[in-house]
């Protein structure tokens, strides 16, 4: 020892009322949860519907399977459906990422996971586009 | 943030064991977490050999018989000893309760005692509780009125109003709800936890309060209300038999009410 003071070793001395309070309450979350109960009624008969629109597809040749899209009824919940699911996927997925990711890595996690889905959200539209038009 | 391993110094040993006195016929195995600070060794769990017949019927019975005949090391918190103070709430059996309030024939086989879960230890089944109390602090649990009350009297509330209220002015803050959230563990430095917004919403239903909307504003926030994932680990373990959930239930209801 060189005779130097210790250092204490407490890195935070901040209050805990200081600390519960934090940034403040951010004055969102509201739109997101209503928007997953919302996406979560809106999934189950869209589901049930793309459901029975493959099993009623597959043994359709091609042209049987398009002539069926492009009823307007059709291709408006096929579309519904897809933008849905994304939407409501993108939104389950930003509370696993919240949950269970630390601050630092969540906003990098968040941006790669809504430009993954976003992406693949708009491939899936694309290509039922190209189907239903 | 999930911790999926404990760090290698909370890792728990084997620690010793205190066999039932001679001619003891009810025997019943304590199996109780201790650490101390101030000896830099690991937590153990230490193995109590009891005579039942000669302790009173709750868990908390067990724990001060052993403080005052075996091993007056053993540190808790314990203080009314009929579950209105909520000092003696520690994980029992798996399950966080209140020990006053915890019949001992409740339990098959061993009695398993840890501190309340996730919490820091200041000793054996000490938690440290600071980070909930600033918490509750927080959401400013006391009324607030810029209506004068009556110069000859007390604020009044019609019987609904009050009733309101049943279900929320009993608990007693023991903690055993928040510490057992999933994601209280895990965010608990933003999540403010089931108890502490049972405390809100008691505020928040009060007829006689009128920062009804301020104090929405104040939870209006993914992390303090919305990591609430309705897992229901808070009402199951409600040693006072209160609805934590619900009480999350209808702020979030609240919330959206006064959307449109």
């Amino acid at each position: 020892m060189s005779g130097k003071t210790e250092t204490p070793r407490v890195a935070v001395m901040r209050s805990y009322l200081g600390r519960a309070r934090g940034l403040g309450a951010a004055g969102t979350g509201v739109e997101h949860w209503w928007a997953q109960r919302v996406g979560t009624v809106a999934l189950l008969p869209l589901t049930a519907w793309f459901v029975f629109t493959v099993l009623h597809l597959a043994p359709m040749d091609r042209a049987a399977a398009l002539n069926f899209l492009h009823a307007p009824w059709n291709a408006t919940l096929l579309v519904a459906f897809i933008l849905v699911t994304f939407h409501h996927m993108q939104l389950g997925l930003q509370v696993v990422i919240e949950d269970y990711l630390q601050a630092g890595t969540r906003t990098m996690a968040m941006l790669v996971m809504r430009g993954t889905i976003g992406l693949v959200g708009l491939a899936c539209l694309l290509a039922a586009l190209r189907l239903a038009i | 943030m999930v911790q999926f391993s404990l760090p290698k110094n909370s890792k728990v040993t084997a620690g010793r064991r205190f066999p039932a006195p001679e001619g003891a016929t009810r025997v019943k195995a304590f199996q109780i977490y201790r650490w101390n600070p101030d000896d830099a060794q690991n937590p153990r769990v230490d193995s109590y050999e009891i005579d039942l017949d000669k302790c009173g019927p709750m868990v908390l019975d067990a724990l001060i018989k052993i403080k005052n005949e075996i091993d007056s090391s053993l540190t808790f918190r314990r203080s009314c000893r009929e579950g209105i103070c909520g000092s003696c709430a520690m994980n029992i059996d798996g399950t966080n309760t209140l020990a006053c309030l915890k019949p001992i024939s409740d339990i098959r086989g061993a009695v398993r005692i840890n501190p309340l879960p996730h919490m820091a230890v200041v000793k054996d089944l000490v938690p440290d509780l600071t980070q909930v109390y600033a918490q509750l602090r927080s959401i400013e649990p006391w009324l607030k009125s810029e209506t004068a009350p009556p110069p000859d009297g007390e604020r009044r509330q019609s019987p609904t109003e009050r009733a309101k209220l049943d279900g929320m002015w009993e608990c007693i803050l023991c903690f055993c709800c928040t510490t057992s959230c999933p994601s209280y563990w895990w965010n608990g430095d933003r999540y403010l936890g089931p108890a502490v917004l049972l405390a809100a919403y008691r505020w928040i239903a009060d007829s006689r309060d009128e920062a009804t909307g301020e104090r929405l504003d104040a939870l209006e926030d993914p992390f303090k209300l919305y990591r609430c994932h309705t897992i229901m680990n808070c009402t199951q373990t409600c040693p006072k038999g209160l609805n934590p959930a619900k009480a999350i239930g209808t702020i979030k209801q609240l919330m959206v009410e006064r959307q449109g």
